[in-house]
């Protein structure tokens, strides 16, 4: 089977020269949930970046299906655009909308906004009304994102990375400052999407319990090169010494936080 | 600190005269110390003045590449204006941007309008020329006080405004978040709050125009020049054809153009959370006002220049 996302030699390295990313390689098949890990600055996010087109990288190649999207300028980015969804951190809602405008702006102003705009009202209050059925928040339409608690926040920004129908959808730190228990049914959520839509995800972490959980392949990012690329049991295999430590959270081992 | 050599050649002691070896050895030495300080001095001024020429140089590249940038960001937004612009969003920025401004724009024009009045009509009514007054007060208004206040309250209110809501989602993401679901932020952002400033800007001029002459002419009237005199006056000054208002309107576009494209980089270039917003707030103020003074400078060069 064809990959549906394949990264070759990614390189990416800051105006003042830091090396960020320094040769990353992976293929991440159709409906597949890669989590990357690593220690902050590892270069997680800038990789997620990369592939959501957000970021130009120093060099290498990101494939989408059959469009090598590194090179791409805006305009060429809308049609692989259209095929993505991003969950980010601290969701990145707009304030000045409310729940339902949030939702149904991707809808009405996005990549397929000619043929949405003819949609009946009723059509796009049914839609958003689906979309937060699915991440669990019926009702919560007209509510202003001030107004909601963090972990909502996250399940509303997942709705409206679902608006379009997305084949993929990157999620940066989804569980990050969440309780466990609001942690586990975001991991449910990310699980369940992909169940039931068939989309390719990948998930930027440093929750070990929520990486275990949802990953089908785990990357371990350190200095910017992938210190294990496999299955969650090969990675808890894993003699690596930095990636036992990371994986155990031990103090002592070859990662020295304090110089970072 | 090496010392510059200066080129030039000592007197030789004369060897013979073993009496005068001393005082001239004392002005030998006297002499190659003023040289040393000299060279010191010569060499400090070079550093200054390769100092200040990289200064004005990297202040005059960077203001061209600052221009640049705005230059760029202008030709996005105006190739975007191609795909239309959504009316909901150009009529709400067009009650932010401009019905929001009108009291503040219409008070200082209305007082300016007073003020060069009262200075005319006191000055003038001297000479026995008081019917010169409302002319002088009409051309003053409508070429130059009225656009510039224009200008100016709309950079300090809305080009403020504009940095601070688009610098806010440029720290919080929400830029990106347009950027991921395939929505431009130029086109989304900056297009309205352009169109709105070139809409906006010239309609708050015309009115601030007839308040600046209703203020001056209220003033007129205290110091002894009937209302009747001032319009007449006015009639005799301005172009018939309108030229001086229309002028006036012009400038306004150009700083509705500033104004709006200034806010918007500065907002799409903000960084490092709340106090980088703030920065790129003042910044957007201070570029705004200093780009609209040199613009009206070199429009009224080119439109009222006789």
């Amino acid at each position: 089977m064809k990959p549906k996302i394949d990264i070759r030699d990614l390189h990416f390295a800051t105006d003042d020269g830091k090396e960020i990313l320094s040769g990353v390689t992976l293929s991440i098949m159709p409906g597949e949930i890669l989590c990357v890990m690593g220690l902050s600055g590892s270069g997680k996010s800038t990789l997620l970046r990369c592939v959501a087109g957000l970021t130009t990288p120093s060099s290498g190649e990101i494939w989408i299906d059959d469009d090598e999207i590194s090179r791409m300028d805006e305009d060429e980015l809308v049609r692989v655009r259209a095929k993505m969804g991003l969950v980010f951190q601290y969701s990145a809602l707009f304030d000045s909308m409310n729940v339902f405008e949030n939702i149904a702006f991707g809808i009405l102003r996005g990549p397929k906004r000619d043929e949405n705009r003819k949609l009946p009202r009723i059509t796009l209050i049914r839609m958003v009304a689906e979309r937060l059925q699915q991440v669990g928040l019926p009702g919560i339409e007209k509510r202003m994102p001030t107004q909601l608690s963090g972990g909502m926040r996250r399940r509303v920004g997942l709705a409206r990375a679902l608006a379009t129908d997305p084949e993929l959808i990157f999620y940066d730190e989804p569980t990050s400052g969440l309780d466990p228990v609001t942690a586990a049914s975001i991991d449910n959520l990310i699980v369940q999407t992909r169940d039931q839509r068939g989309v390719t995800s990948i998930v930027v972490s440093h929750d070990m319990g929520s990486i275990f959980r949802i990953a089908d392949t785990i990357l371990m990012l350190y200095d910017g090169e992938a210190a294990i690329y496999g299955t969650p049991d090969e990675v808890r295999a894993s003699t690596d010494p930095v990636v036992k430590q990371f994986v155990s959270g031990d103090i002592q081992g070859p990662i020295q936080v304090r110089r970072r | 600190m090496a010392t510059k050599p200066t080129g030039r050649k000592h007197p030789e002691p004369p060897a013979a005269d073993g009496a005068r070896d001393e005082p001239l050895s004392e002005i030998e030495s006297a002499v190659e110390a003023v040289e040393e300080v000299a060279g010191e001095v010569v060499e400090a001024f070079e550093e200054a003045g390769e100092l200040a020429a990289g200064a004005v140089r990297g202040t005059v590249v960077g203001v061209l590449a600052y221009l640049g940038e705005v230059g760029v960001l202008l030709g996005h937004a105006l190739r975007s204006l191609r795909r239309g612009v959504h009316v909901g969003d150009l009529v709400r920025q067009m009650a932010v941007v401009g019905v929001d401004s009108i009291p503040i724009a219409l008070l200082t024009t209305g007082f300016s309008g007073a003020v060069l009045s009262l200075y005319s009509a006191g000055t003038l009514s001297d000479y026995g020329a008081s019917n010169f007054v409302g002319g002088i007060v009409a051309l003053s208004i409508v070429r130059e006080t009225a656009p510039i206040l224009t200008g100016v309250v709309l950079a300090a209110r809305s080009g403020s405004a504009m940095t601070a809501e688009i610098g806010s989602m440029k720290v919080t993401e929400q830029i990106d978040a347009l950027r991921s679901m395939a929505i431009s932020p130029v086109e989304y952002l900056v297009v309205p709050r352009l169109l709105a400033c070139l809409i906006m800007l010239p309609v708050i001029c015309v009115l601030a125009d007839l308040v600046g002459l209703v203020g001056g002419a209220i003033v007129a009237a205290t110091q002894g020049v009937p209302n009747s005199t001032f319009v007449q006056s006015i009639r005799l000054f301005l172009q018939p054809s309108g030229s001086d208002i229309y002028q006036g309107l012009i400038k306004t576009v150009v700083f509705g153009t500033i104004i709006a494209t200034v806010g918007c980089r500065e907002g799409l270039e903000s960084e490092g959370g709340a106090t980088g917003v703030g920065q790129s707030t003042t910044r957007s103020v201070v570029i705004s006002i200093v780009l609209i003074f040199v613009a009206n400078f070199f429009l009224s060069f080119l439109m009222f220049d006789q």
